[in-house]
């Protein structure tokens, strides 16, 4: 098939289409939310908070130390007491009225969060925001009926959760981690990633405006040294983290020994295969879903492309040409397919393993964009003649860039997408139903997509393989982390 | 072809923000675009004048209103139809092969688009004969369109497969190609008497085909949505599809055509309220 690729300019520019920023009015500075109430650090340590895009300083914020995480530990544990022993039909009542919060000032949260994270505002909008809310409404849903969900008669809490997320979706891993713990009964205390800790702390101004009571959720923000006090925290009786795989073996050896309940949701490297009779625009459009949203910061990201080589020369040009039409730009423009790269550090990391993929001799192209000249980026990139030996199939990037490996057999296929270290998500492309749960039976992944992928939903439970990690969020085995069973 | 992520890329496309000049653009081109078509048992050549007078001059307060494309009329209105745009480029198509059900001799249809093109037809748009498609003969399907186009000498054939009773996108993606191997100028969803009619997600996959068919022949087939696209909000979100699959070198009348009669007076109204930055209403456009 012959394909031009580059197409001539289109006369229909769109106009810049910038939702509001006026919808959310963030404070110069913001302190830690311990025991409902916003306080400095003991020390006195403040970090600023920058938007990705431009670089300006959104905000200060107080940086948590260990004496900041022994006060919101305590006063988690203060709280306990009460708040484990409310029915479950009162605590649903809270968690219900945070949904319907969150609901109201979707429009104001997902503007921050796109200041705050870099994300395209399509993104906070149609996907963030509406699964933060629908992630509270479904637990909420959980707190009276705990008695039925397979654990026998009145299961217990644990006690008070260390929570530890990270920055690629700040709202919805919160989400992901308070809801499940209050439902079940359990006090909170979360540290947000340190390029991320805004949405959090309008979080904390949600939960006061819920009424909930004092000390069930406390935030943290502060960096590494932060996190590992708490998890370290000899009264802390669960530790829940999502991010680096390096991080959470660290977590792990932090937690040997003692009577913690831990769950790991870490990195990956998410096998899209697509076989011959695939739904070739179909497929590709799950294939820039799988490694573009969010500029390919997901831990369950469709980075390794598995293509049977029959349909490669076919498949790589409908998707050179497709990427050719992503629009890179401000993350406020509701038009914007890709925003910016989190922070300098990952930038220069994405860089890094591009280079080395090129320097391995993999071929390299990037989508023909234009990249702003403040704030982060990286343009959705493309590897092609890539073998399972080369750096950019085996670790993790964590931006926009793809892999594209190929295959003869179904036998060939699995047996590729199977040897990773990881084992977060897989994403099957076949016309052929037989083919799909064939072929999903044998993927040692978490979550297997069939013709679709990054779709996510409260009700599915998420969780890894191998060194993506262990236990599950989401869900009725969800609420199995937060239970003492 | 996938059901679901079909649907899903019309939808995500549909969110596209189009505002200020990016819609003015739009709405000129929309309108540039448009088949003003009446096609009623009740239609006379009074109807038809009128019709006429409104594709040369849409906006009668705005003289830099683009015209519509065609108007679109039944064969024996063609003759009234032509009298009415002379003078202009507003083309005149007419329906024809025994239009809409298509139920009719070989004969018959041949001799409907030859009574067309004599009354003056520039564009003739004929409808398959579904009952052959639907019986998976093809082959039918295939050698009446040939037939057709053979017939319609100087005028361009616009293919009508009435998506609505194909029913699958599958179904629609193989009548994209039979009609376009069988020399369509233009592939057109539907003929506006059935329940489903232009969707965003059977244009897109239309679009998807006139893409590919060019990328492996060299030619370039027009693609015409018709029935249902009321608004400008609609109508923009279809230039949107245009734009981002088969792209720019659709974006023009002669390869992109909405089938469409109240969508003109919404575009107009959306176009006066672009101008002017008031709402106008109704009574501000004309009624015909």
């Amino acid at each position: 098939m012959k394909t031009e690729n580059v197409s001539p300019a289109s006369p229909f520019a769109y106009a810049p289409a910038p939702e509001s920023r006026s919808v959310v009015d963030i404070a110069p500075s913001y302190g830690l939310f311990i025991d409902g109430e916003f306080t400095e650090a003991a020390d006195g340590k403040v970090f600023k908070s920058l938007s990705p895009s431009t670089e300006e300083v959104l905000s200060e914020v107080a940086q948590a130390g260990e004496a900041d995480v022994d006060r919101a530990v305590k006063a988690a544990r203060k709280a306990f007491e009460k708040w484990s022993a409310l029915p479950g039909a009162e605590r649903a009542k809270y968690l219900f009225r945070i949904a319907r919060i969150i609901q109201e000032r979707s429009r104001e949260l997902a503007v921050l969060e796109t200041l705050d994270n870099g994300k395209p505002i399509k993104e906070t909008r149609d996907a963030d925001l509406p699964l933060v809310a629908a992630h509270f409404f479904y637990y909420a849903g959980w707190a009276d009926k705990l008695d039925h969900a397979g654990y026998g008669a009145n299961p217990r809490p644990l006690g008070v959760a260390g929570q530890v997320i990270p920055w690629n979706f700040p709202l919805l891993m919160l989400a992901w981690k308070i809801a499940p713990a209050l439902a079940t009964g359990n006090t909170v205390v979360l540290k947000p990633a340190e390029t991320t800790p805004l949405s959090a702390l309008f979080f904390a101004d949600i939960c006061r405006q819920a009424g909930l009571p004092k000390g069930v959720v406390n935030i943290l923000p502060g960096y590494g040294d932060a996190g590992a006090a708490l998890t370290a925290h000899p009264d802390v009786n669960k530790v829940a983290f999502t991010g680096s795989t390096a991080v959470g073996k660290q977590i792990a050896r932090t937690v040997a020994g003692t009577d913690k309940k831990l769950t790991l949701e870490l990195g990956g490297k998410g096998a899209n295969i697509v076989f011959d009779d695939a739904p070739i625009d179909q497929a590709v459009e799950g294939i820039v879903t799988g490694i573009f949203f969010n500029q390919g910061q997901v831990c369950c990201a469709g980075s390794r492309l598995l293509v049977q080589e029959s349909i490669q020369d076919e498949l790589l040009d409908s998707l050179k040409r497709r990427l050719s039409t992503l629009r890179l730009g401000d993350p406020l423009d509701k038009n914007t397919d890709i925003g910016a790269i989190n922070s300098a550090e990952q930038l220069a990391r994405i860089t890094a393993l591009a280079e080395t993929g090129e320097a391995e001799g993999a071929e390299r192209w990037s989508a023909p964009c234009e990249l702003p000249a403040s704030g982060y980026w990286f343009a959705p990139t493309l590897f092609t003649n890539v073998t399972q030996a080369h750096t950019v199939a085996r670790d993790e990037i964590f931006g926009p860039v793809l892999s594209v490996l190929t295959f003869r057999t179904p036998e060939e296929a699995v047996a590729k997408a199977n040897n990773t270290q990881y084992g977060l998500s897989a994403g099957i492309w076949t016309e052929k139903g037989s083919r799909i749960l064939a072929v999903a039976n044998r993927l040692r992944a978490g979550v297997v997509w069939a013709n679709t992928f990054n779709k996510f939903d409260p009700t599915s439970p998420f969780g890894g393989y191998k060194e993506s990690g262990f236990g599950r969020e989401g869900g009725r085995h969800g609420l199995e982390a937060y239970l003492d069973v | 072809m996938d059901a679901v992520g079909l649907e899903a890329r019309a939808a995500g496309l549909g969110t596209r923000s189009i505002k200020t000049s990016a819609k003015a653009y739009a709405i000129d081109l929309a309108i540039s675009m448009i088949d003003l078509t009446t096609l009623e048992g009740a239609d006379t050549p009074g109807k038809v004048r009128a019709l006429g007078a409104k594709a040369v001059h849409p906006d009668p307060t705005d003289r830099t209103t683009p015209r519509t494309a065609a108007v679109c009329v039944y064969p024996d209105m063609v003759a009234t139809a032509k009298q009415a745009v002379a003078g202009t480029d507003v083309k005149v198509a007419s329906v024809a092969t025994a239009f809409p059900a298509g139920r009719a001799a070989l004969a018959v249809k041949l001799a409907d688009v030859r009574d067309a093109v004599a009354a003056g037809a520039d564009e003739i748009d004929m409808v398959i004969d579904r009952g052959a498609f639907l019986a998976g003969d093809y082959l039918k399907v295939y050698e009446e369109i040939v037939a057709v186009k053979e017939v319609s000498a100087q005028a361009r054939l616009k293919v009508i497969f009435e998506t609505g009773e194909l029913s699958t996108y599958d179904n629609i993606r193989r009548a994209s190609w039979i009609g376009m191997l069988a020399g369509a100028d233009f592939i057109k969803t539907s003929t506006g008497k059935v329940g489903v009619n232009a969707t965003p997600a059977n244009t897109l996959l239309m679009l998807e085909a006139v893409r590919d068919f060019r990328a492996q022949t060299g030619v370039q087939v027009g693609v015409k949505p018709a029935g249902g696209i009321r608004s400008t909000k609609d109508a923009i979100k279809f230039l949107v599809l245009v734009n981002e699959t088969a792209g720019a070198d659709w974006l023009d009348n002669h390869w992109f055509r909405f089938g469409a009669s109240s969508l003109l007076n919404d575009l107009l109204m959306q176009r006066q309220k672009l101008a002017t930055g008031r709402y106008s209403g109704p009574d501000y456009v004309t009624v015909d």
